[in-house]
């Protein structure tokens, strides 16, 4: 049979119908596609691609069960080490991940692993194969998790199946973290994909406090002096939006991109007044940033009623941290990408009302500490977008609601808790930590990746703590 | 699910509602506050705790209706049960023993928050002056409550119908020039009456701390939305405060902010008036 060197497509909304509804952009292989993309599969000896997957996921040996139609035992297979894999073949910037390591790369496209993957999650979901058994034994040890974003839910979900009695505690009232108020619906279904996923670990037996914000209702040393925790996992995200510092920031229809997007995703403002959160859309939006979450707040913005969305980004189409397949959708969408632009004021009206932002053009200059090139202002080139909304997607910081109430728990210059890279630990005993808290705003998978080491790490430290 | 073991009218459209929240009212705090969310389809509100007792594991709100999300929980009645509620959120009163003499302002449903705070000062010692402040007689809330707990109450209407005739500022100004030694003003109520207090304080130079209420959706430093300028900072006042130097406090961003919504607003206010309609109309057949 001869090699197919492309990816086998899949299935998109028509851009022109897709930028006006919530639904999701990407529709998924049928079976036939499925399988014909599976079959691209060498089934190598030696996988490059699994070390690309921070969760070991078992990449051909899932592929080949595809190629035999037998989706269930794939669906096994790939949850001996990722129990989200609907949400990761959604959003893992495979690109950089496993699909970057994948032989049929080199001379064509890589195997479409993350939409095989998610294939796989979807058929079971559906159908509802899975017959999940709950794991918890009332006589182990008790863990508590902070967050129940991707760390925090892969690291319940490993501790959970070894038997220990987990807890999470959620600050917001819907678990999910990112996955729930960040990326939107039209990306990633909250009620299909979602929901279902944490389900799976409820069954399992992890119990998830929602409402309970750690370092006010309770510390970190409540729960393990008074509420007899045995070990603590902090995976509390990078929840702190920045601001520019720019004049004119506190105008109304300013937002940060976490406003933005938590009112649409979690408080479903799109669905105002049926549902009670407000947002503000005008006709003419302006995003600042070039990272995936900017795509998301400009996409959104649009499928909220907006006629036109900028984004301003103040380097160059190169130098977009967003992932390649996201612009190309915006761009499809029709998003207005305003490059090398800087914002330097956001203007207003005497009602305190965002009228517009004041940008100055922006050149490359030579490579900065991160290897990208130094944009530079170019000295008089100001001029003024008319807009009616303006979000700020920067990016995030540490919330220090937990760090400023744990004394005994070292923090970096930045605020991001200090952890060891393999087990996740941190200065304090018997407390771990993982994910964006401790890494800066980075992926999902690697945040995965950082919730299995320390459910590893955990296990092993309690071991060691109840055998004596 | 958070249960509603009392609630009481106070007057028409100031409800109090006793709540069962035992892990909440253990570490509340006077000046802390909670948000809640009515149902699945509510919106997040914030709310001060307006009292709590640790032994019954309860906390207390005094809420007005004036829009979408007070009409729902004020339909709610004794038994029933709101589906979230986070807190104790926000910095606690800064209250230290030997302060000396504090004024303690509450303006219009602004008296519900200052009660802790008023009973907070006192406890730790020190000498509580309690300025109520309202519209009239009729609409003077936890009256009695403050008598118990301060060492003197004063009451201002602006239409003269109960103490002094005027705003709570009249009051304040008389203490200043009687010559009273105030260490300290809180002030908790309509912005534009913290801004007037803050400027009464400003030329005495007596420390002045206010009590913010921006517009908030999560409550623990996420989203930003509640961000008030404070001097030459922006601050979040859900984590930051909400109890800020008056003195600092740029009021007039504060009251812009507030304003935000009001074309929303309206609209939800007719929905609800419809859907309510809708309802007695199917109850009739
Ligand atoms: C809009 C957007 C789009 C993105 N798109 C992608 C993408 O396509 N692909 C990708 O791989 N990555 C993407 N990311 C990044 C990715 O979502 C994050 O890296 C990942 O979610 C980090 O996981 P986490 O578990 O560390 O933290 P989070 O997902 O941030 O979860 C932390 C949780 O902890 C809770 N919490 C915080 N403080 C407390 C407290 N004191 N007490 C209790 N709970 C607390 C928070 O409410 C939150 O639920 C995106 C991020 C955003 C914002
Ligand atoms: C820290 C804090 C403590 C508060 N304590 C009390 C209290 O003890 N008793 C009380 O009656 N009120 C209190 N408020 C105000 C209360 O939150 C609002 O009255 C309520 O949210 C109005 O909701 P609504 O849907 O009924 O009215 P809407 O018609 O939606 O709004 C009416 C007005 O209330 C304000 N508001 C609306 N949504 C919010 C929101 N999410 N957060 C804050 N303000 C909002 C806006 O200025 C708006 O114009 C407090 C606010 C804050 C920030
Ligand atoms: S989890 Fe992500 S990185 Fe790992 S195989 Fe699946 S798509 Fe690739
Ligand atoms: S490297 Fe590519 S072709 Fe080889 S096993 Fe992995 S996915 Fe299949
Ligand atoms: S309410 Fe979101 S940061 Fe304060
Ligand atoms: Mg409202």
């Amino acid at each position: 049979m001869a090699l197919v060197m492309e990816k086998h497509k899949m299935p998109e909304q028509d851009p022109k119908v897709r930028a006006h509804n919530f639904n999701e952009v990407a529709l998924g292989y049928t079976e036939e596609l499925a399988v014909a993309e599976a079959n691209r599969c060498l089934h190598c000896k030696v996988p490059h691609c699994r070390k690309g997957c921070p969760v070991e996921v078992d990449i051909p040996e899932f592929i080949a069960k595809i190629k035999e139609k037998d989706f269930v035992g794939a669906d096994k297979k790939i949850k001996e080490s990722n129990s989200l894999p609907a949400i990761c073949g959604r959003v893992c910037p495979q690109e950089n991940q496993c699909e970057k390591y994948c032989v049929m790369g080199i001379k064509g496209e890589a195997v479409g692993i993350g939409r095989l993957e998610r294939f796989v999650a979807d058929y079971c979901m559906k159908n509802d194969t899975e017959v999940i058994e709950k794991t918890v034994k009332e006589d182990m040890p008790k863990v508590a998790i902070v967050g129940s974003g991707p760390a925090g839910l892969a690291c319940a979900g490993d501790l959970a199946k070894i038997g220990y009695q987990v807890t999470i505690f959620e600050a917001l009232h819907t678990a999910g973290g990112v996955l729930s108020y960040g990326i939107p619906e039209f990306r990633l279904p909250k009620d299909d994909v979602v929901k279902p996923e944490i389900d799976n670990l409820r069954k399992i037996g992890v119990k998830i406090e929602v409402d309970a914000v750690i370092g006010k209702l309770f510390t970190i040393d409540d729960l393990m002096q008074e509420y007899n925790f045995s070990a603590v996992f902090v995976a509390t995200g990078a929840g702190l939006p920045h601001f520019m510092n720019i004049p004119g920031e506190n105008f109304n229809g300013v937002y940060s991109s976490n406003e933005f997007l938590t009112r649409c995703n979690l408080m479903k403002a799109y669905r105002f007044p049926e549902y009670a959160t407000p947002i503000k859309v005008g006709k003419v939006v302006a995003v600042v940033g070039g990272g995936n979450v900017a795509m998301d707040s400009a996409r959104t913005a649009l499928r909220l009623g907006a006629e036109h969305v900028y984004i301003v980004y103040r380097r160059s189409e190169a130098e977009l941290p967003a992932r390649r397949e996201e612009v190309e959708h915006a761009k499809e969408e029709g998003i207005d990408f305003r490059l090398l632009n800087n914002p330097v004021e956001i203007l207003g009206d005497e009602n305190g009302y965002v009228t517009g932002i004041r940008c100055i053009k922006m050149k490359l200059g030579e490579p900065d500490s991160s290897g990208r090139r130094r944009p530079v202002p170019i000295e008089g080139s100001e001029f003024d977008l008319a807009v009616d909304t303006v979000v700020i997607a920067i990016g995030q910081g540490p919330n220090p609601l937990v760090q400023s109430t744990t004394p005994d728990m070292e923090v970096n210059k930045r605020g991001n808790i200090v952890a060891d890279e393999e087990t996740c630990k941190t200065s304090k005993e018997g407390v771990f930590a993982g994910g964006d808290i401790v890494t800066g705003a980075a992926t999902v998978i690697l945040a995965m990746g950082a919730g299995k080491k320390a459910a590893k790490a955990i296990d092993e430290y309690l071991k060691e703590k109840f055998s004596k | 699910m958070y249960k509603i073991l009392k609630r009481k009218v106070l007057h028409d459209g100031i409800l109090q509602f006793t709540l069962e929240a035992p892990f909440i009212a253990k570490k509340a705090q006077p000046g802390q506050f909670v948000v809640l969310r009515v149902n699945e389809y509510g919106e997040r509100i914030p709310l001060t705790i307006a009292d709590f007792n640790r032994e019954q594991g309860t906390i207390d709100i005094i809420f007005m209706v004036i829009g979408a999300s007070t009409t729902m929980l004020a339909k709610l009645n004794e038994g029933d049960s709101i589906l979230d509620l986070v807190g104790p959120l926000g910095k606690k009163t800064d209250i230290r023993p030997g302060m000396g003499t504090v004024v303690c302002i509450g303006g219009g449903i602004g008296v519900a928050p200052i009660y802790p705070i008023v009973r907070g000062m006192r406890e730790a010692g020190n000498h509580v002056i309690a300025i109520m402040g309202a519209k009239n007689k009729d609409i003077l809330i936890l009256k009695d409550e403050m008598e118990k707990v301060a060492d003197e109450v004063i009451v201002t209407t602006d239409d003269g119908s109960f103490g002094i005739k005027g705003f709570v500022t009249t009051a304040l100004q008389q203490l200043i020039d009687k010559g009273v030694d105030i260490s300290e003003v809180v002030a908790i109520g309509p912005v534009i009456m913290m801004k007037t207090v803050a400027d009464t304080t400003r030329p005495y130079n007596i420390k002045t701390v206010v009590s913010l209420n921006p517009i908030m959706v999560d409550g623990t430093g996420m989203c930003g939305g509640c961000r008030v300028q404070v001097g030459d900072k922006i601050k979040f006042a859900c984590v930051d405060g909400p109890e800020f130097d008056g003195h600092l406090v740029d009021f007039t961003n504060l009251m812009e902010r507030q304003r935000m919504y009001r074309p929303q607003e309206a609209v939800e206010k007719d929905h609800i008036c419809r859907l309510e309609k809708q309802v007695e109309a199917m109850e009739e057949k």
